[in-house]
């Protein structure tokens, strides 16, 4: 009888690639608890409007591509990239923003570029830089945290939710507002002391800042969870937030009115924890190596910090990350491990023998 | 305790090594045939040296050198040869080769054998010549010629012999097995290496930490002496000579060097043992310890195994069961290659059968993109970058891959091992390996051709320029000659010059006489040519088949003709 002739190695770990989707999908709960806690029920249904177009745009891509379609939704990629985009938008934003930056994301940024594993850029990054440029003021009105809203004001229910969602009805008066980062952009002339006094966002806030601060908990835990299964290593996320630390330790200006803020607040604010472990780890577009990921992740915090304090926009994850993802590739080529036997590390465009 | 250092990488499949390890090594029935490749080992094949129908003794020598890196084999047991001709073999392109088929007599007779029970007093060379004899190569996978690694060299000078107990595979046991049931032939064998290696200063057996009886039988024999036992965690691929060398020293090989850069010389278990035969027993290698395991198999046991086996004979006496197979594996999972028939035979690097059932290991689920999550660099033991690699190694991008030290992997399996995606990463590397070196021998096949070429051209520029100067000289005399002539003739003309050739011409034409004798030869030449012909032809009319009659009296006939022309011409000159 004849036998099979398979290469080596036979038999395989049982870890599959849809298995580390959907451990990050799960690893986003905190995080998604904490913004539907603090910010009522817009966040699920963009979670929802996300999702289904996501996945109906990824299936009739690949039917275009002639892809076999089962295989590859099989494999959650395109449901990744539609939750964490839903999670970055605002609550309560209308439903074509969020059709319109998952048909970006998926369409653009990741299929026309040759689908999973071959998108340069981070596809969520890119359908909400999309969006940030083309509707900023959707993208810029979110919604009051649960203890700031005015006596006797609730976040709306469901169903009025979808109504503002879906029929553009506009929200009651006192339930959307400034976050943390908008505060400090927008008040150059208060030293830190009198932010924190003044603002309700802070002086209410248990560190860093109300609502916010727990929405970042919740995606460091998240986080931490994947670093132990781990789905990716410290380099990337750590090396971010690091240096955001350090550059607002830098730069704190013992809390003058040209200070852009405390390490805290930083670290705790806008997208932060969200973009330091999951969307600084998304792999495709991130360098490879984990020296290559640890300078990646540094430039990102670094990018971060400038735009918040220098630039026009309060929050800056996904313009910092659109960069790091531009350097990527750059990065790859001076960070090759030092492998077994060879003395100097090399160039990955060297030519020839090394030494 | 001695210091380890840890690789980088490494990964924990499931061992699999207890089922194998439930009874001592056995000893199979001698099988009816036994098919002993000639080509076990790396380095050139010998000349076979027995004919069909030849009976041989156990341990026989079959073969004979005719390079420095040749290794003989031998005859497993007592028998008639019956076949010297292609048989499918144990090599992962499933290719056949040439191997010596014996059928066993049944009474397993050996030759002579002369052990040397006091080896102190034989110098080093004498030793490393029998144990080229006893066709002595590596068994731990390689199949290095084992004295060529022992051999001294003039500029390195060994210091540290490393023993290779590692066994780091998933599933096979031969090493420890050996370990546990063998542990004096093997200290002999590791005292009959030091004396090669003149006293090296540091003799270490590296062991992973799940071998603890082997560990304990081994320290029961070495507690006074100066061998040193270091067991470390385990973890695939320890074993990996190259990966034991940094494990028990720190140290690295050199991308493209051998252990011997670094004074060092890594020896496996059953090679030390083989050369403790071959030196102490005076017996070659012929036969081995093989593991035969996985859930197809009723059995799972280390045997003493002929080598020329055919495996079904192995797998026939441990219960395999067919159709619960999902495929045939000899060495391990992570790095052992596929058979596609149990025709093959056991050779001397078999260390393993595996007879995975289906559950066991199944077939493996389609490739999914790679989403470079890493997983591989985290595995990967020599620090490479086995996500970039196949990146270009699809791209087929050779400046890239060498940049990326493609040739330092060791295609151990871990990267393939962990990828989520499935990609079989290490079938990709070695085939882009074997596109690359195909290039380079392109490449210098092209450099030769095209040096050739260049000095073709150059020599033909050469000659023609010679021809012109030549040429050129000629008419330099003529022109010469002309105007020395028109100055002595002015009125010189045509009949001159005609009267001048007519003069060459004859001055050309050899005198009758000279004629005369060369035609008389070349008559004498075709008379003899035709005797020989006539000869030619009785012979072929008394054994010769009609054709050749046929092909004889056509030769005779035109040699006929020749020396009637000879007579004719000579007859002309004559008269």
């Amino acid at each position: 009888m004849a036998f099979k002739q398979i290469s080596s190695p036979h038999g395989h770990n049982p870890q599959s690639t849809s298995w580390v989707m959907q451990l990050v999908l799960l690893s986003t709960l905190p995080g998604f608890i904490a913004l539907s806690y603090q910010f009522g029920w817009g966040t699920f249904i963009n979670l929802i409007i996300a999702v289904m177009t996501s996945l109906v745009a990824e299936a009739a891509m690949l039917a275009l591509r002639n892809r076999p379609i089962a295989f590859y939704l099989k494999d959650y990629s395109a449901a990744v990239t539609a939750v964490l985009l839903a999670l970055a938008l605002p609550p309560l934003a209308s439903w074509w923003v969020v059709v319109v930056g998952s048909l970006f994301a998926i369409v653009v940024a990741k299929q026309l570029y040759g689908g999973i594993g071959h998108n340069p850029f981070n596809p969520a990054m890119v359908g909400y830089v999309v969006l940030l440029i083309s509707f900023p003021i959707e993208m810029t009105t979110w919604v009051t945290p649960i203890s700031l809203l005015p006596e006797g004001v609730q976040h709306p229910g469901l169903w009025e939710s979808l109504s503002i969602v879906f029929a553009g009805n506009t929200p009651i008066d006192g339930i959307t507002g400034a976050t943390p980062l908008d505060v400090f952009k927008h008040s150059s002339g208060l030293v830190v002391d009198q932010i924190y006094h003044d603002e309700a966002l802070f002086n209410q806030a248990s560190f860093a800042g109300v609502g916010w601060e727990w929405v970042n908990v919740g995606f460091l835990i998240g986080g931490i969870i994947l670093l132990k299964t781990r789905i990716f290593t410290w380099h990337a996320p750590l090396a971010m937030l690091g240096t955001l630390a350090l550059m607002s330790i830098l730069f704190w200006d013992s809390g003058s009115s040209a200070s852009p803020g405390s390490p805290v607040m930083h670290l705790f604010s806008g997208a932060s924890m969200m973009g330091a472990f999951f969307i600084l780890t998304d792999p495709v577009s991130s360098a490879v190596s984990n020296r290559g990921r640890f300078i990646y992740g540094s430039l990102i915090g670094l990018l971060v910090y400038v735009i918040r304090a220098w630039g026009n926009y309060p929050d800056a994850v996904a313009f910092a990350v659109l960069l790091g993802n531009f350097a990527a590739p750059f990065i790859d080529n001076y960070t090759l491990p030092r492998t077994y036997g060879h003395t100097a590390r090399r160039k990955a465009t060297d030519k020839g023998e090394d030494e | 305790m001695s210091r380890t250092w840890e690789t980088p990488g490494g990964v924990h499949p499931p061992e699999n090594k207890l089922q194998s390890m439930t009874q001592s090594i056995g000893h199979l029935p001698i099988p009816g045939t036994l098919v002993i490749p000639l080509h076990q080992h790396i380095g050139s094949p010998e000349t076979v040296d027995v004919t069909i129908g030849q009976t041989v003794l156990k341990g026989q020598k079959l073969t004979t050198a005719i390079h420095s890196d040749n290794l003989p084999v031998h005859a497993s047991t007592s028998g008639t040869v019956i076949a010297i001709d292609d048989h499918p073999v144990a090599h992962p392109s499933g290719l056949n080769a040439l191997c010596v088929t014996i059928a066993s007599d049944g009474k397993d007779q050996w030759i002579e054998r002369t052990g040397i029970a006091d080896f102190r007093r034989c110098g080093p060379l004498d030793l490393l010549q029998i144990i080229t004899d006893a066709g002595i190569a590596g068994m731990g996978g390689a199949g290095f010629p084992a004295a060529i690694k022992l051999s001294p060299s003039n500029d390195k000078t060994v210091d540290t012999l490393i023993i290779n107990a590692t066994e780091c595979e998933p599933y096979i046991t031969a090493d420890d097995a050996a370990m546990r049931g063998k542990t004096q032939d093997l200290i002999q064998g590791i005292e009959v290496v030091c004396h090669i290696l003149n006293g090296p200063k540091r003799v270490v057996i590296g062991i992973e930490d799940n071998k603890p009886q082997a560990i304990k039988a081994l320290r029961s024999y070495v507690q006074e002496s100066s061998i040193k036992i270091v067991p470390f965690p385990t973890k695939y691929p320890s074993g990996g000579e190259k990966q034991l060398i940094y494990i028990l020293t720190g140290r690295e090989v050199p991308s493209g060097g051998l252990p011997i850069d670094l004074g060092m010389v890594c020896l496996n278990i059953g090679t030390l043992i083989a050369i403790k035969r071959a030196i102490v027993d005076g017996e070659p290698l012929i036969s081995r310890i093989t593991t035969v395991t996985g859930e197809a198999c009723g059995v799972n046991r280390n045997y003493e195994v002929l080598i020329g086996t055919p495996i079904s004979h192995l797998l026939t006496h441990n219960e395999f069961d067919e159709n619960n197979c999902s495929r045939l594996i000899m060495g391990g999972p992570m790095m052992g290659f596929s058979l596609t028939s149990t025709d093959v035979p056991v050779v001397k690097t078999t260390n393993c059968i595996l007879a995975p059932s289906h559950s066991e290991i199944p077939v493996d689920t389609p490739a999914q993109a790679c989403i470079r999550c890493g997983l591989c660099a985290e595995a990967c033991p020599v620090s490479l970058l086995p996500q970039q690699l196949f990146w270009y190694a699809q791209a087929k991008d050779q400046e890239r891959l060498e940049a990326h030290n493609l040739f330092d992997c060791i295609e151990c399996g871990a990267c393939s091992y962990v990828c989520p995606s499935n990609i079989p990463l290490v079938q990709h590397y070695r085939s882009s390996k074997g596109e690359i070196r195909k290039a380079n021998i392109d490449k210098i096949d092209a450099d030769n051709a095209r040096q050739r070429f260049e000095f073709r051209k150059l020599r033909l520029e050469q000659a023609d320029k010679q021809r012109q100067a030549k040429r050129e000289a000629r008419r330099l005399v003529t022109e010469q000659a002309r105007a020395a002539s028109s100055t002595s003739q002015p009125g010189s003309s045509a009949a001159d010059i005609i009267a001048a050739a007519q003069q060459r011409a004859i001055t050309k034409k050899a005198s009758p006489d000279q004629q005369k004798a060369k035609l008389e030869r070349a008559l004498l030449a075709a008379q003899s040519r035709l005797q020989e012909a006539e000869k030619r032809l009785i012979e072929a009319t008394i054994n010769g088949s009609t054709k050749q009659q046929t092909i004889c009296s056509a030769s005779v006939e035109s040699a006929r003709q020749k020396v009637d022309q000879a007579q004719h011409r000579l007859r002309e000159l004559t008269d």
